[in-house]
């Protein structure tokens, strides 16, 4: 922590949730009386690209990205894009990543390659790490898309709001049709801190 | 009430509370989602129009009419609406007029990083400058007041970090606005030369006492610092990053950018031992500081012309050295962006590649095929230009053989395209537009347009009929494909080739992430895969080629079953999969083949061998 301000950043493929998980997490923030900022990129950027969204709470919060080194939490829903945003985390960086690889396009056509050691190396860099195959979890509950919640559940964990603060703010996002399977992933997430 | 809103969600939260009843904008980063929350409070009455011109003279027209009114649109679109915004400077408003620029410093979804601020002092219209959400919320209240007192439109101006950055905000009640009346005033909004002559003058005037007004004005703030030795005047969000970076600086914040309050700025310098300008994109600040004969220690020089500022490059730029973060050796393949699996757009640009086209191209998802391993893409200018270069490109290159075609999206189309089609016709000019029509506005997320059939709340409204308005525009060769099948695309393409006036082809699905249907996926047979990559060009993020084994593979729960893969493969390796036993026996003949190929060219290389052993003793060396 910085100042006071806690710096949260979620990164992960377009599609996969990111947005949601900031989203929720700033409104925990806010409900237990912090000074909230967040910052994402919307557009092109969203079709299957490297998506992010930042997250800064504290008394008082000015800019709404992150500057490179501070990062306290990083919430990484695909490994890779755990690496991509070193230069933005320090050594006491909590890194809370998804064990899944997914291909980027480039890597997938053979134009680059996707690196074999990228667990290894998330090992080296982060002494705080929870490595967690969150795509096998959500398969296991039943439902693929549920990975985000996973992930969030144990960040839930890691931060000092209290649970209930975070499945209200789940319960008010949420469509009902998906609430039952999506408080099961958030438990679950919550248990493997 | 407390509430976390971006940007975009503040300014519609404010329309709300300000009593706009009209408002409208055409979708665009990183604006779009302003109008869409202002969808969801009905007073304000949201529409999508066709571009941003028309919304802008929309807008202009429910002014006149005494409406409180908000338009909407990123930096390019002012472009397209500044003919309206020039002269509604003159006329003025009878219900508040507020036009909301959204600038895209480092383009992140733009395909230029223009700097708004310019058009405030070219249209000489006022411009405020918020640095929050909940500033932009305030500022935007504020310029719908400014805009009555002082008879103006006023551009409020946001970039990305405002309009997808959400902050808290401090909601409100909406205060009801009675519509004033409406008079015809000829002199006030009948543009003719004779009422302009006498308008202008009174347009440098408002200049003039909104100059002197910013002096005391609340949207213009000095903030004290605890060490004077640097004074910092800023504007926006960049003001964020100097609090972070200089926390015990004095800082001139400027709200309304334009017209600026030059003594504000005098009346700070005297307090602070050095004065920086750190802003975003151009000098405007620092410019008109220096006009003003303040000394300005540092600036552009420092930040630069380029890019959006940050902490990091805020610091870097005065010498503080930003905090340096963990480093690796592994190399980190780009995650650029990528037309999604079963893309109604990747079918047409795959045939288009093959056929050797010349590929115009235009603003939207599809700008994406001109990316890597597709390619399949000439140009990309702004919105509506494929049709029009590409008409231009063949008066260029008269006389030579082309295959000529342009691509445009079906929003873009009406946006901007449907003039350079007529002008295209009109000077008959022999070139294929191919018409992309997924049925909606789709890169920025889906929007309703005349060709869905509804409008921005979703009720319905009359669909346009492409077909009728191609024909109408004069086009006499006009065919509707699947970009599913690539065959068909081909065959008609070779036709329009072989056309000596304008055509059109209607590539017509639905947009795959908005429709959201599937068919049954397709499966890549390992024995048949020769590794030739052919699928892979198609750049469809569901295949992944595996470059140790030379094989490609379909990740199941990403393929949506459009089959293109399977109609590039010439080697009957690609099945669907539930066509497993047929595909079956369809391998065992294609592996006898395969066999018997391998056998008869094997025999001929050994022949072959024996002849060239028989010519090498006749004295003729080949190479190696």
């Amino acid at each position: 922590m910085i100042n006071g301000i806690t710096n949260v950043l979620v990164v992960g493929v377009g599609g996969q949730g990111i947005i949601l998980a900031g989203e929720i997490l700033a409104k925990v923030a806010l409900n237990a009386g912090f000074d909230v900022k967040k910052s994402e990129v919307h557009g092109m950027a969203q079709r299957g690209g490297s998506v992010n969204s930042q997250v800064r709470y504290g008394e008082e919060v000015h800019s709404p990205v992150i500057a490179k080194g501070e990062v306290d939490i990083l919430l990484a829903f695909e490994k890779l894009e755990a690496l991509r945003w070193l230069p933005f985390c320090n050594k006491k960086t909590i890194a809370i990543v998804n064990s899944q690889q997914i291909h980027s396009l480039t890597s997938a056509t053979g134009l680059q390659t996707y690196p074999a050691n990228v667990e290894k190396e998330l090992a080296k860099q982060f002494k705080r790490l929870y490595l967690v195959p969150a795509r096998h979890i959500a398969e296991e509950l039943g439902n693929v898309r549920v990975v985000n919640v996973i992930l969030l559940g144990l960040m839930a964990k890691t931060l000092n709001f209290p649970e209930e603060a975070w499945i209200d703010a789940l319960k008010k996002r949420l469509p009902p049709k998906v609430m039952d399977v999506n408080m099961k992933a958030f438990a679950r997430g919550y248990s493997l801190a | 009430m407390k509430a976390v809103l971006s940007g975009n969600e503040a300014i519609a939260r404010a329309a709300f509370e300000a009593g706009v009843t009209v408002s409208v904008a055409y979708p665009g980063t990183p604006s779009t989602e302003i109008m869409m929350n202002c969808g969801r409070y009905p007073e304000v009455n949201a529409q999508w129009s066709i571009n941003e011109k028309v919304a802008l003279e929309v807008a202009a027209g429910a002014s006149i009419g005494g409406a409180r009114t908000l338009c909407a649109m990123k930096h390019v679109g002012l472009n397209v609406a500044a003919d309206p915004l020039f002269t509604m400077s003159y006329i003025g408003v009878n219900g508040g007029l507020v036009i909301i620029t959204a600038d895209d410093p480092e383009m992140h979804s733009s395909q230029n990083e223009q700097d708004n601020r310019h058009y405030a002092r070219a249209s000489k219209t006022p411009m405020l400058e918020p640095s929050s959400s909940a500033e932009a919320l305030e500022f935007v209240k504020a310029a719908f007041t400014l805009s009555e007192e002082y008879d103006t439109p006023v551009l409020l101006r946001v970039t990305t970090r405002i309009c997808h950055a959400q902050g808290v905000v401090e909601l409100g009640e909406r205060t009801e606005r009675k519509l004033p009346e409406y008079k015809r005033d000829f002199e006030k909004n009948v543009m003719l030369p004779v009422n302009a002559r006498k308008r202008h003058p009174l347009v440098e005037a408002r200049v003039e006492k909104l100059r002197k007004a910013g002096r005391t004005s609340p949207l213009n703030r000095i903030e004290k610092g605890k060490d004077a030795k640097i004074g910092i005047v800023t504007s926006g969000v960049v003001y964020q990053y100097v609090k972070e970076v200089f926390p015990d600086a004095w800082v001139l914040k400027y709200g309304q950018s334009y017209p600026l309050n030059t003594d504000l700025a005098k009346s700070f310098a005297k307090k602070v031992e050095k004065l920086y300008v750190v802003e975003e994109g151009d000098p405007i600040l620092e410019n008109e500081l220096k006009a003003a004969g303040i000394t300005v220690h540092k600036g552009k020089a420092q930040t630069g012309l380029t890019g959006e500022l940050s902490i990091d490059r805020v610091r870097e730029a005065f010498g503080k050295r930003p905090k340096k973060g963990l480093t690796t050796d592994v190399e980190i393949p780009a995650r650029p962006p990528a037309l999604c699996a079963g893309c109604s757009h990747r079918g047409m640009f795959a045939a288009l590649k093959a056929e050797g086209a010349t590929v115009f191209g235009d603003i939207g998802c599809y700008t994406l095929a001109a990316l890597p391993p597709l390619s399949a893409m000439d140009t990309c200018i702004c919105m509506g230009a494929s049709i029009s270069a590409a008409q231009g490109m063949m008066k260029a290159r008269r006389g030579e053989s082309r295959r000529m075609a342009c691509t445009i999206g079906d929003s873009t189309f009406m946006h901007s395209g449907i003039t350079g089609l007529i002008d295209a016709v009109h000077n008959r000019s022999p070139f294929v537009t191919i018409i992309l029509d997924n049925r909606v506005t789709a890169m920025t997320g889906h929007q309703n347009n005349p060709n869905t059939g509804k409008n921005l709340t979703g009720e319905p409204t009359a669909q346009l009929d492409l077909e009728k308005l191609v024909s109408a525009c004069g086009i006499r060769k006009l065919d509707v494909v699947d970009p599913w099948n690539l065959s068909e695309i081909r065959e008609v393409l070779e036709k329009h080739w072989e056309y000596d006036e304008p055509s059109v082809v209607i590539s017509r699905r639905k947009c795959i992430e908005w429709a959201r249907y599937r068919e049954i996926p397709y499966s890549i047979d390992d024995d048949l895969c020769t590794g030739c990559m052919s699928c892979v060009r198609l750049g469809c993020p569901a295949i992944v080629f595996d470059k140790a084994t030379r094989k490609s593979s379909i990740v199941e729960d990403m393929c949506v079953g459009c089959s293109l893969c399977s109609q590039v493969c010439r080697f009957d390796a690609i099945y669907r999969t539930d066509q497993e036993e047929e595909h079956r026996l369809v391998a065992k003949k294609v592996k006898a083949k395969r066999a018997a190929r391998q056998a008869a060219a094997r025999k001929k290389v050994a022949a072959k061998a024996k002849g060239a052993a028989k010519k090498s003793t006749s004295g003729k060396g080949g190479r190696g």
